[in-house]
């Protein structure tokens, strides 16, 4: 056990962690952050999409203390600094991009990883972005048209529901 | 001009907000003070005798707290199965014991043999790595057909084959055979519904706890119906009563019937808790989960059309061989045959059927429902077998359907049930119009133009929901009632507390069931909170699965709500000086009929709570009232699906271009969320159809046991859809004439995807009548070579 430091959603950590703790076991058990989700062991699902350094990670692939002294963003530290749902949160619901959930921390931290980099994409664009974050619940319907609503565009032109 | 709020109207889902911001509370977030944790030791063989279990180097190791074999669970229950079926002879299905951990012998991958209780997962997989079993390969029994053969290995020594039941059901069948014999056309069809996994996001988790001071033990469970958890476990299992027994179900990651059944880790996580007098807590990894959540579909069947000269259909006969795999998953028996059976005449008026169901255990998980249970196995035949049919006799298949839709309502079918209401001409007209058939040529040729095949496949369904009439179902053999209940508590302020037994696992009750008390009410949405997922707090329920939320445990909450009205309306009619036949509701105020008198909501639940200017004489305090309900009828959600597919002819590969779905589900709540259910619906239809595939190898290795081999259906691998549910037909026996809508798009999507593959195949000139499920570009690349 070594003791791993970090800052997550702004706030300095640490906690113990062994070697084999992923920063996802670290999150959620070492932090109490369950928003970040566990949905696969082979690192396919996305549900544990966090932000590491700014950039989108999948946090069941990477070490706790891989992260040490990094900046970490969970789904916890997304809404406005009112505690208001932020642009995207907000787009999900608006057009309920969700239901059960599960899926939905990891799908709201993509999401804002794919409009930093690509502020206006495309249907095509999102789906693709999303290849690495399953839900069994929407057929991505909502899902896709949330995004394209996050990033101000007219949904009502591009998708017919 | 939409409503924007109460019954109609698509209000924003209150449930969001914490999923949005991960303060969701599901299983596993919930940690339990001194809890212990369990990993489970899994056979690797589909079949074998457990020669020996030696866990003493294990035991030493550190952290290991103890560690459980199929003897301590010796002289304590099984898990029971929920439904026994009669087969043909009148006999009972076979029921092999299925116990909590193995007995002697392991009869699938992932069986669990022992588990390792230790102080973190961590520890308790080490020293599971240090536990010896000695395990003597037996044959193994995977095929369904071979498993019936003579010589094949038996998955239960004590029975005398693998055959469950062999169950024949509808007209009778000798005058089907005569129908088949005047025929002046036959269409045959032998195709197979393959296995799936359900796969939910949230794997199954299970914490156990036990309090010595009262005597009561706690599940914390990933269920759907957290009240048949408690019954089945506390009752068959574990001789626990209720009463020293709560299950709770907190938010749970989708379901889709995985999280019906009551299962081994529930039973076991329960009673280590007693024995070590701690908390124990089990969490599922995916790979788990693929080997031991319930599986589903997984049916073989042979299905022959019979029609007359003018393409009337006459008669339908089917012959299905539906695996059960090793033991009887909770409902299980009733999903090839009463979820199945008797929904086989779909939306036509074929005056004979008969059904014939082999049901067969077979080394592999067991299998049980899965979102539509029966329902997409029966529509996916009958939806083929018309679109051969029409090919057959070179008509349109739209028109052969329409030719033959039930247009009279109510409906007695010849395989048992009635249709209430429906209009299928409604929805095929709908259809014909959101999914633009009229356009579909243009549409060919420009896909050909750039070299691909294009096809289009439409198809019905009908389904059978909001199960289900007690008393019917008993007799059909069902071990329990299939009610609902709920309670409407009225707080001293005019807030409300609704106790439901539904559980919401992503169908947005939360938001739903409010609008309707609101509705009746005339007071504001947000005035109502639903409770849910929590034997302690809900005095009874079944659950949520069949679609049947709204249907039953909504009309419930109805009834319950009708009585709140009734004796609030005594207490505003004292207070008002009026009589009580003089007094209306609306908008939150109570009114005296011909006069300007009114008091408000708030002011009669106060004085239900502050009764001093009150009838104490006549009525109790307090605004309480529970209801249970029993729906008199299944409820017939039904439609019309198009899709259209592109084909490309080098690779096979199938890519979906469009989607339309017309549905009648009766009147609706809240039209945002049954879209949503919809959408969902047809993603995982469509993943059936040419994506996911559950496969064993010869010896039972289970080959598609994680998503790097089983392939759910990701974003880019569907369209937006067009879904349109302006049918409306209300049920006629439920108060809200709702009927549901949660399966329907899982059963009316795979038939449209094939029929559409096919069509395209043969728009090439190939001469292809069927391809299985999945249609990966592998099979469809094979059938085009021919
Ligand atoms: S948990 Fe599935 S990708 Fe990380
Ligand atoms: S909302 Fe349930 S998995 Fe995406």
């Amino acid at each position: 056990m070594t003791t791993v430091s970090m800052t997550v959603n702004g706030k300095p950590v640490s906690a113990e962690a062994e070697g084999r703790t992923l920063l996802v076991e670290f999150l959620r058990d070492g932090l109490h952050l369950t928003g970040t989700h566990v949905g696969c062991d082979t690192s396919q699902c996305g549900a544990c999409v966090v932000h590491v350094n700014g950039e989108a990670v999948k946090a069941c692939t990477m070490f706790a203390q891989e992260a040490e002294g990094a900046e970490v963003t969970t789904i916890e530290g997304m809404a406005n600094a009112d505690g208001s749902l932020n642009v995207i949160q907000q787009a999900f619901q608006d057009h309920h991009g969700l239901q059960c959930g599960f899926c939905t921390p990891g799908m709201v931290m993509s999401a804002a990883a794919l409009l930093k980099e690509n502020p206006k994409p495309s249907e095509a664009e999102i789906r693709d972005y999303l290849e690495g974050n399953i839900c069994r619940c929407t057929g991505y319907h909502n899902i896709v048209k949330a995004i394209l609503a996050a990033s101000g565009q007219d949904v009502g032109a591009i998708a017919a529901e | 001009m939409p409503k924007d709020h109460g019954i109609g109207a698509s209000s924003k889902r209150r449930e969001d907000v914490r999923f949005l911001t991960g303060a969701g509370q599901y299983t596993d977030d919930i940690n339990v003070q001194g809890q212990t944790y369990v990993h489970f030791i899994r056979s690797d063989v589909a079949h074998g005798r457990i020669n020996g279990i030696n866990t003493s180097a294990a035991e030493a190791m550190p952290g290991v707290i103890r560690i459980f074999t199929g003897a301590d669970f010796e002289g304590i229950g099984g898990l029971p199965c929920g439904w026994q079926v009669t087969d043909r002879h009148g006999e009972p299905m076979k029921e092999p014991a299925h116990p909590v951990l193995a007995q002697g012998k392991v009869r699938h991958v992932g069986d669990p043999i022992a588990a390792v209780v230790a102080e973190s997962y961590a520890k308790a997989r080490d020293a599971a790595e240090a536990v010896e079993v000695d395990i003597e390969e037996l044959p193994a029994a995977i095929d369904m057909k071979a498993a019936l053969e003579g010589n094949a290995p038996k998955v239960h020594d004590d029975l005398a084959d693998n055959l469950c039941y062999d169950w024949a059901f509808g007209s009778d069948a000798a005058e089907v055979d005569a129908a088949f014999s005047n025929a002046a056309h036959v269409t045959t069809l032998e195709l197979v519904n393959q296995r799936l996994v359900a796969n939910p996001m949230e794997p199954r988790v299970a914490v156990g706890d036990f309090s010595r001071a009262t005597d009561e033990s706690t599940l914390y469970t990933t269920s759907q119906n957290p009240h048949v958890i408690r019954l089945l476990m506390g009752a068959f299992v574990l001789g626990i009563p209720e009463h020293k027994l709560r299950v709770v179900a907190p938010d749970v990651g989708g379901g889709f019937g995985s999280k019906i059944f009551h299962y081994a880790e529930e039973a076991f996580c329960t009673f280590a808790a007693r024995q070590i007098n701690r908390p124990v807590k089990w969490t599922a990894s995916r790979s788990e989960a693929f080997l031991s959540d319930a599986q589903g579909r997984d049916h073989v069947t042979k299905i022959e059309l019979a029609l007359d000269a003018d393409n009337n259909f006459t008669a339908l006969r089917t012959e299905t061989y539906a695996n059960m795999g090793a033991y009887l998953s909770t409902f299980a028996p009733s999903v090839p045959t009463w979820l199945h059976g008797t929904l086989m005449a779909g939306n036509y008026k074929t005056p004979l059927i008969h059904v014939n169901v082999k049901a067969v255990f077979t080394n592999t998980v067991p299998v049980d429902a899965y979102r539509g249970a029966g329902r997409p196995e029966a529509t996916y035949q009958l939806e083929r077998v018309i679109d051969k049919a029409a090919r057959e006799r070179g008509v349109d298949p739209i028109a052969l359907r329409r030719q033959n839709f039930v247009t009279e309502f109510p409906y007695a079918t010849p395989v048992a049930v009635e249709y209430d209401t429906g209009d299928y001409v409604a929805t095929m007209d709908k259809l014909e119009e959101i999914a633009d058939i009229a356009g579909f040529e243009a549409r060919r040729k420009e896909s050909e133009a750039r070299g691909k095949l294009r096809g289009l496949g439409v198809n019905c369904y009908i389904e059978a929901c909001g199960i289900a009439p007690s008393n019917l179902v008993g007799q059909l053999g069902a071990r329990a009632g299939l009610y609902d209940a709920a309670t409407v508590r009225v707080n001293a302020t005019g807030t409300i507390s609704v106790m439901v037994g539904a559980h919401s696992h992503g169908q947005g009750h939360e938001t739903a069931f409010p609008q309707v008390v609101a509705e009746m009410l005339g007071i504001d949405e947000s005035m109502i909170d639903i409770v849910h997922g929590d034997s302690s707090k809900i005095p009874f329920g079944m659950g949520t699965y069949g679609s049947r939320s709204i249907a039953v445990c909504g009309s419930a909450m109805v009834r319950a709500t009708e009585k709140i009205i009734a004796k609030a309306k005594k207490i505003a009619a004292h207070l008002m000086e009026a009589s009580e036949a003089d007094i209306g509701i609306k908008d939150g105020q109570f009114t005296v009929a011909g006069t300007d008198k009114s008091v408000a909501w708030g002011d009669v639940t106060l004085a239900a709570y502050v009764p001093h200017n009150y009838p104490l004489e006549e009525i109790e305090p307090g605004l309480e009232e529970t209801a249970f309900y029993d729906p008199s009828n299944f409820t017939y959600p039904a439609g019309a699906y198009a899709c259209e597919v592109e084909v490309d002819p080098d690779t096979g590969k199938v890519t979906v271009e469009r989607f339309a779905a017309a549905d009648d589900f009766g009147n609706i709540i809240n039209p945002m969320i049954v879209d949503g259910q919809v959408h969902g619906g047809i993603g995982q239809g469509i993943g059936q159809a040419l994506m996911e595939n559950c496969a064993y190898d010869e010896n039972g290795q289970l080959i598609s046991a994680s998503y790097m081999d089983y392939a759910m259906p990701r974003a880019d691998d569907v369209p937006f859809y067009t879904v349109d549910h302006s049918c409306q037909t209300p049920c006629t026996h439920n108060p809200l004439g709702v009927k549901g809508c949660g399966e329907a798009g899982a059963i009316g999507s795979p038939p449209a995807v094939i029929n559409a593959v096919v069509d395209a195949l043969q728009s090439a000139g190939h001469n292809v009548t069927h391809i299985d499920m999945p249609a990966s570009p592998q099979r469809v690349w094979a059938a085009m070579q021919g």
